[in-house]
């Protein structure tokens, strides 16, 4: 598995008034990531988005650096990119093809040259999604998780080392949420898996509380979820 | 939801026109357009004009379209040829008003076919093979690609955010006021760039080139 090093890394936000005051979404924050499946949890605003973004370069840390194996994110950014793959919440926002084999194609522009054999290649991706039924059909005709699983295909296509997964089933519904959590489970990448639904983090191997911009707690992935409901229920 | 179906679609098939090349597809465009446009004239122009039309429907039928999509892919164009024909009917008479409508219906269903029989990843191909001798004077063909696949994407998904902005507003009973639909509609489609935004550095396409 990947090492995943946060090494101090902070954000802060400026607020942009007159008297130049800043926010801190994310303090401080150290830690190694070499599990194979790590799920992250913690109430709204409280810095996953933030944690998980810094993992691929999508967010800067203010102080402080992240390194994906030896590779300094904000120094290596493009070469970290292609090994940190990142499906996000709303698969809408990240198909941007007409059709599915497309969009899993365009992922393929960079590594596949030859047309036919990017084709081919995307084919091949979309069929272990079990998806080789829908490749042309519009990405706006299907189903809530079968976009999902398109967005995915469309990731895991170039074949990153890492998947780091935002709130990947929140919108879905309970059959399909299971079908992407059965099939984020099952990968042969390393997982950070950001997500409301306790059980699905229950079946990663370590869990990390976020609470107000810090971790809150670190452990086993059960612990970690005995940990978030006796802290909601504590209020 | 149904979806808005103003931009004509590739549809998978096995036809000569889907396995003809880009280059030849693109270019046999430019003519077509070129000879609808050139020429003019009170017998010619209309006789071309019907003759072009024919061959467009024939490129239909080739491309396997069928009669009835095609008739469907002109039904948004059908307003404004309507409105032009009228206005060069009042101006200039039948015989203008006749040449124009078969002028717009034939450019309209050739680019149907056009579309219809080419995949955006094959024009992409083109057109990134077709400016890359450019890259000498800085374009960078991969850019100009998907940004231009971009805005084709980009029309459904903002229609449809336009759509669902405009019944929230009139869900609250304010569908008559045009700053409950319109600032509410720029945020989302500005968010939207951005979150689209992020999806493409996300897979490491913003630094294709
Ligand atoms: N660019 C930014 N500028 C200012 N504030 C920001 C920015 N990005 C995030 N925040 C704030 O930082 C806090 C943490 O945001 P983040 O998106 O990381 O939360 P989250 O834990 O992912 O929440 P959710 O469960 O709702 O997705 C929020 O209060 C948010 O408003
Ligand atoms: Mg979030």
């Amino acid at each position: 598995m990947p090492t995943i090093e946060l090494d101090a890394a902070g954000v802060t936000v400026e607020h942009g008034d007159a008297r130049g005051s800043s926010r801190t979404i994310l303090r401080p924050t150290t830690l190694t990531l070499t599990e194979r499946r790590v799920a992250v949890i913690g109430a709204n605003g409280s810095g996953k988005s933030t944690l998980a973004r810094l993992l691929n370069g999508l967010v800067t840390p203010t102080t402080g650096r992240v390194v994906v194996d030896g590779l300094d994110v904000a120094r290596h950014t493009s070469r970290v990119r292609r090994q940190v793959g990142f499906c996000f919440t709303d698969p809408a926002a990240q198909l941007v093809m007409a059709t599915c084999v497309e969009d899993v194609e365009l992922s393929l522009r960079r590594s596949v040259r030859d047309a036919r054999a990017r084709h081919r290649r995307a084919m091949e991706v979309l069929d272990s999604f079990g998806l080789a039924g829908h490749a042309d059909d519009s990405v706006h005709t299907l189903s809530g998780g079968q976009r999902q699983l398109v967005a995915l295909a469309g990731v895991l296509a170039t074949d990153p080392s890492v998947l780091v997964a935002d709130e990947p089933t929140t919108l879905l519904d309970l059959a399909n949420s299971r079908r992407v959590g059965d099939v984020l489970m099952g990968l042969s990448q390393q997982l950070v898996l950001l997500t409301h639904d306790l059980d699905l983090a229950r079946r990663c191997e370590r869990g990390l509380v976020v609470a107000d911009g810090a971790i809150a707690f670190d452990g086993s992935a059960d612990d970690a979820v005995e940990h978030y409901v006796a802290s909601v229920a504590t209020g | 939801m149904s979806q808005p179906s103003f931009l004509a679609v590739y549809r998978p098939g096995d036809s000569v026109l889907h396995h003809a090349r880009v280059g030849v597809k693109v270019g046999g465009l430019v003519a077509f357009s070129l000879v609808v446009v050139v020429v003019r004239g009170a017998t010619l122009g209309l006789a071309v004009g019907g003759a072009m039309l024919a061959l467009a429907v024939v490129a239909c039928l080739v491309g396997g379209l069928g009669l009835r999509a095609s008739l469907r892919a002109l039904r948004p164009l059908l307003v404004m040829v309507v409105a032009l024909g009228t206005l060069q009917w009042v101006f200039y008479g039948p015989s203008a008003a006749a040449e124009t409508a078969l002028d717009l219906l034939a450019l309209a269903l050739a680019a149907t076919v056009v579309s219809a029989t080419t995949a955006v990843n094959a024009m992409l191909d083109a057109f990134v093979r077709w400016l890359r001798p450019l890259r000498a004077v800085g374009v960078r063909p991969e850019r100009v690609a998907l940004t231009f696949s971009l805005a084709i994407a980009a029309l459904p998904g903002t229609l449809a955010l336009a759509l669902e902005t405009r019944d929230a507003a009139r869900a609250r009973g304010l569908g008559r006021h045009p700053r409950a639909f319109l600032t509410p509609l720029v945020i989302r489609v500005v968010a939207r760039a951005h979150e689209t935004g992020d999806a493409l550095a996300a897979r490491g396409l913003a630094d294709i080139d």
